[in-house]
């Protein structure tokens, strides 16, 4: 069971973000806990991509705040979200296609030899590592990564966010283009990462894996917050219920 | 223990090539390169590789070359630039004016030591400054990089027009012109022992990426192949060299240095030119930027963004800075192509750099740099512009009607595409 007597690790309070007069997230509350994974939940265009892209930088919000640890945060760019130890897999993967797996991971964040140049033998040495941790049968060190499988693409995007010690993981649909092995080790490594006290937010579609994975999930309809619930204390029905009305069982 | 397997008894030519991580495409570029030669060679009746017409050439691709280094940078990030020509004019009306107007305005008079390093830094800061300022349009206003740099054309062919009223400028200063090409040459000693340090720099980077792959357990190439790359390396080094040391300053010339000694000539006295300083300059060029490409942030940053502007986004890099820095880079590259074009002429002219934008984009693109972004490399980008003009001397040796010249040129770049397309599809490298 996750303790949530503490302080939150994340609190989103009452963000709003809107688009040319569109409110495309309207006053919405959720946080997460140290070692817990929480769902996001609703249909495509509920708000959902784009509260959590507030949180890694993406966006800027309109209103509300941040606060992590309890401590409030700004958080502009992408920089200011890795600054805070927040890493996001995203569903694209944002992989620059031309470059090998090593310069993907340590895009943005390269070792250096003391001369100033990048360290190539050193990330490649390093990613190697990662790998042989997360995917052992990942061999294309080489090669660019567009060469590569929808899994092994999966796998050097989830490799840089857990390399660098995030706190915060942000995964959007990180198993929507996998088979069921890969999703499989996604399943594992999400428990793992748990275990370890990372906070995971996990925006998915399938209600199945919600249930399987989370501790909490949170539904959005029309980008407003339909409620928070105990995945404990809910059947699926019930988090479909709130996906297509929009309320909550018993209301 | 990380020596590969050696490759077993089939070793076929792909086998020798693989053994030796050639790049096929640069080796393409080579064998289109070698094949341009050997048939102009055949039509001039040998007159094409002569030591005079190798150094000519050289010193005829440096302006191009310098800048289509630049171009790869802009092209590799998704965005163009048509104004290169008329930036180079600009900054060479600039460097031109600093020596004959601005200078000794302020009393420091032609044939004084400051003068050439005074102009050539003017026409720097003129590069650096116009280019970032194009820089920042793109990447801060986001007007897209066509419209600023076909305005940028505009603008600073004009501006160049304006500053010297339309005139030609010159005799520039004589320590200037060195950097122009046949007036400043290293002499033959100087020349062989700049292309020994060569080989030696050559043959140490390659040990080194061998020591510093074994150091990382990967697996590393057989000795004797790191050995027969060390060999190819001086191989060329040295045979361009003594090319360039080859072609002889004429005799009257060197009699009336010695003249202007007061000493008579030696009988049978002979001395070759050896490299010009301005190909030590491209040299030097290429050397930096193939530095800044493989080896820095601002060049790993350069090729994310072209690869996937949304993921180096995402990723912290600061794409609309970067979009400044690689357009201020192409801006000093045209001032340094300036400062070679206008010291070969000897004199600032109106039309200097005149469609060298067209040719700049045409040497990075037969050198191998899409214009989908993230793939060039700095090297493919010199080849290109040594093909081209290649190409032009030699139409124009053979006697090729001038509109032919240009025919040519234009269906070679298209066809240049078409092959890297095929090229690119059959060994799936989209």
């Amino acid at each position: 069971m996750v303790d949530r007597s503490g302080t939150p690790l994340v609190e989103m309070r009452d963000v709003s973000v809107s688009f040319g007069g569109i409110k495309a997230v309207d006053h919405v509350t959720v946080d997460l806990y140290p070692g817990e994974v929480v769902g996001l939940l609703g249909h495509n265009g509920a708000g959902k991509s784009t509260l959590i892209k507030c949180l890694s930088g993406a966006y800027k919000m309109d209103a509300g705040e941040i606060l992590i640890d309890g401590q409030k945060v700004d958080i502009q760019n992408p920089r200011d979200a890795r600054k805070h130890n927040i890493e996001t897999i995203y569903q694209t993967l944002a992989l620059a296609d031309n470059l090998d797996a090593a310069s993907n991971l340590f895009l943005g964040r390269e070792l250096v030899t003391p001369m100033g140049f990048v360290d190539d033998a050193r990330m490649e040495a390093e990613t190697r590592k990662i790998m042989g941790r997360l995917n052992s049968n990942f061999k294309k060190f080489r090669d660019p990564v567009k060469a590569l499988s929808g899994g092994q693409r999966q796998s050097v995007a989830i490799a840089r966010a857990v390399y660098f010690n995030a706190r915060i993981l942000i995964m959007d649909e990180p198993t929507a283009a996998l088979g069921p092995q890969e999703t499989q080790m996604v399943a594992e490594l999400i428990n793992q990462l748990k275990a370890q006290g990372i906070g995971i937010f996990l925006i998915e579609h399938d209600v199945h894996s919600v249930m399987d994975l989370c501790d909490r999930a949170s539904v959005m309809k029309n980008g407003q917050l339909v409620g928070t619930v105990n995945v404990n204390e809910v059947t699926d029905e019930d988090i479909l219920g709130m996906i297509i009305l929009g309320k909550k069982s018993g209301d | 223990m990380a020596e590969a397997p050696a490759s077993g008894a089939s070793t076929g030519r792909k086998n020798i090539l693989k053994t030796l991580e050639f790049d096929t495409r640069l080796l393409g570029m080579v064998g289109a390169f070698v094949i341009v030669c050997l048939v102009f060679n055949i039509l001039t009746e040998g007159r094409f590789l002569t030591p005079r017409n190798v150094f000519n050439l050289t010193i005829q691709t440096v302006s191009v070359a310098i800048m289509a280094t630049g171009m790869v940078f802009v092209i590799v990030t998704r965005h163009i630039d048509l104004s290169v020509g008329a930036l180079l004019a600009t900054c060479s009306a600039m460097m031109a004016i600093t020596q004959t107007q601005f200078l000794p305005s302020l009393g420091i008079d032609y044939g004084t030591p400051l003068v050439a390093p005074v102009a050539i830094v003017v026409g720097l800061l003129t590069g650096a400054i116009i280019g970032a300022f194009h820089g920042w349009l793109i990447g801060y206003l986001a007007i897209p990089a066509f419209i600023v740099t076909l305005g940028g054309l505009l603008v600073w062919r004009n501006v160049a027009w304006y500053l010297t009223s339309g005139q030609t400028i010159g005799p520039l200063d004589d320590r200037f012109q060195m950097l122009g090409g046949i007036g400043g040459t290293m002499g033959e000693t100087a020349s062989w022992v700049f292309g020994l340090i060569c080989v030696v720099a050559a043959c140490v980077a390659i040990w080194l990426a061998r020591r510093s792959r074994i150091a990382h357990e990967f697996p590393v190439k057989p000795m004797w192949a790191e050995f027969v790359l060390m060999g190819i390396a001086a191989i060329l080094i040295l045979g361009f060299i003594a090319t360039l040391n080859a072609y002889e300053v004429p005799t009257r010339v060197l009699e009336r240095s010695f003249e202007d000694r007061g000493m008579v000539m030696p009988e049978g006295y002979s001395e070759g030119y050896g490299i010009p300083y301005s190909v030590l300059l491209l040299i030097a060029v290429a050397v930096v930027m193939t530095l800044v490409a493989r080896r820095t942030r601002l060049g790993r940053y350069i090729f994310a963004a072209g690869g996937n502007p949304d993921a180096a986004e995402l990723s912290g890099i600061n794409t609309r800075l970067l979009t400044v820095k690689v357009f201020a880079i192409m801006g000093v590259l045209c001032a340094l192509a300036g400062l070679v074009a206008s010291a070969r002429l000897s004199f600032h002219s109106n039309d200097i750099g005149t469609l060298d934008e067209l040719r700049v984009i045409a040497a990075a693109v037969i050198g191998g740099t899409a214009l989908a972004g993230g793939i060039g490399t700095i090297y493919g980008a010199i080849l290109g512009a040594l093909i081209m003009q290649s190409l032009q001397s030699g139409m124009a040796m053979v006697g090729v009607d001038a509109p032919f010249q240009n025919i040519v040129v234009g269906g070679v770049l298209v066809f240049a595409v078409l092959i890297d397309i095929i090229y690119r599809r059959r060994t799936g490298d989209t």
